[in-house]
């Protein structure tokens, strides 16, 4: 029998404060992927929504975010939904930070422009905008690759979605 | 119950994620023989982000033919079908050919998907439009990288002028079958359920023939076309295609990780 009496906004920090696999000094809560926590009966529904449709870490996610609600002693469910559709807007102002402290280029906010006169990432080591694209894909489904003519650096650079 | 409806959906979906997921193998076959690493990685990730469109599509599909039975899963589907039970077209399952033709291929299929998914965004089942809404920004990655490639291998040397030339001639053939009408799909399009293919033929085509021309590549009109794949009847490289797709999970049934 369980003791505690976690809440639900405990369960949304704990879900929230649960560390992506790929990048793991963000947290699902900077990544914007937690879309709903509620009762469903006695047992916590926590709503996660993939950052990429094929992204190997979504089911390691989710095994996380089960560990980390049944830690606070209650049952869990996870589920998936692919709609709205995840946009790199939803990365917290913590979470670009976090990506940029870590060597990343964060991706740009605002509308994403499909045509050609892409946006150019800023050196994420030290700061300057003379960098070029190395390779359109990366390291993880989300990023690509770019280096810094200024300081040399290649660095990862996660791709507005 | 299972309503004819729901039959046809099945069906759509199914089609929609064998599309994906043989180009998703496809792709996955050019790990290590792209001309450099970064486009090892480029196919992997495309091929990648098909595998998921196919994993969502291909559990939709077992789940609306299933009704309140028992659902064939996506490892059912991807694994333990057999030829004749796949419903994706020609264009997909062609050898890797040079990386020309890869790139030519890969162009008319993430615009046809591209344009597909655009029109899908708000289908009234919440997986089929979750799926498009979500799939159709990954698509024009990929569209724009095939894009890259077709202008640099067009205009680029005579060598790869020539292969480049090449494999628009052989691509070809295989464009019309993206955009031909059935009976499943023009029942699902009278409801407000399907996007008929042959709607999409006019908008693709421009957006292909625009990058040929500027890639000083001429566009061809083929002399036959491939038929039959939607029916489940495949070209020859199919079945070798799927041995090798399918090897693992049935010499070790219930293999994991």
């Amino acid at each position: 029998m369980t003791t505690t009496a976690a809440t639900l906004d405990d369960v949304r920090r704990v879900v929230a404060d649960v560390p992506d696999p790929e990048l793991p000094f963000v947290t699902l809560g900077d990544l914007g992927v937690v879309r709903d926590v509620r009762w469903h009966g006695d047992t916590v529904l926590v709503t996660l929504t993939p950052t990429y449709s094929g992204c190997p870490a979504t089911e390691v996610i989710a095994r996380h975010v089960l560990e980390a609600v049944t830690g606070l002693g209650l049952a869990a469910e996870v589920r998936t939904v692919l709609a709205p559709a995840w946009t790199t807007d939803w990365i917290t102002k913590r979470g670009l930070k976090a990506l940029r402290d870590n060597g990343i280029a964060p991706p740009h906010q605002g509308p994403v422009s499909v045509t050609l006169g892409r946006h150019v990432p800023s050196c994420p080591r030290c700061g300057s905008s003379g960098t070029e694209e190395v390779s359109r894909f990366g390291a993880s489904a989300c990023t690509a690759l770019w280096r810094c003519r200024s300081c040399g650096e290649p660095f990862d650079h996660v791709r507005p979605l | 119950m299972i309503t004819r409806t729901d039959l046809s959906l099945a069906t759509y979906c199914l089609r929609l994620g064998d599309d994906a997921l043989v180009m998703s193998h496809r792709l996955g076959e050019w790990v290590t023989y792209a001309p450099q690493v970064e486009e090892d990685v480029a196919m992997a990730n495309i091929g990648l982000d098909l595998l998921g469109q196919a994993r969502a599509l291909l559990t939709r599909s077992g789940e609306l033919a299933a009704g309140d039975g028992p659902a064939a899963t996506e490892d059912d589907l991807a694994y333990w079908r057999d030829e004749r039970a796949f419903t994706n077209v020609h264009l997909v399952e062609q050898p890797r050919g040079d990386f020309a033709d890869v790139m030519v291929r890969l162009l008319w299929f993430a615009a046809y998907q591209h344009a597909l998914y655009a029109a899908l965004t708000d289908h009234p089942d919440p997986v089929l439009g979750g799926v498009a809404a979500k799939a159709v920004k990954e698509v024009a990655y990929h569209l724009d990288h095939a894009t890259q490639w077709v202008l640099r291998l067009g205009d680029g040397t005579a060598e790869s002028h020539r292969r480049a030339q090449d494999a628009v001639v052989a691509v070809a053939p295989y464009v019309d079958e993206l955009f031909t009408d059935d009976e499943v799909v023009t029942d699902l399009a009278d409801a407000g359920l399907a996007v008929l293919p042959s709607s999409l033929c006019a908008g693709v085509q421009s957006v292909v023939t625009a990058v040929l021309l500027q890639a000083t590549l001429t566009p061809v009109t083929p002399t036959w076309h491939a038929r039959g794949g939607r029916a489940g009847v495949h070209s020859e490289p199919m079945g070798p295609m799927l041995a090798v797709m399918q090897h693992l999970a049935r010499s070790h049934p219930g293999a994991s990780w």
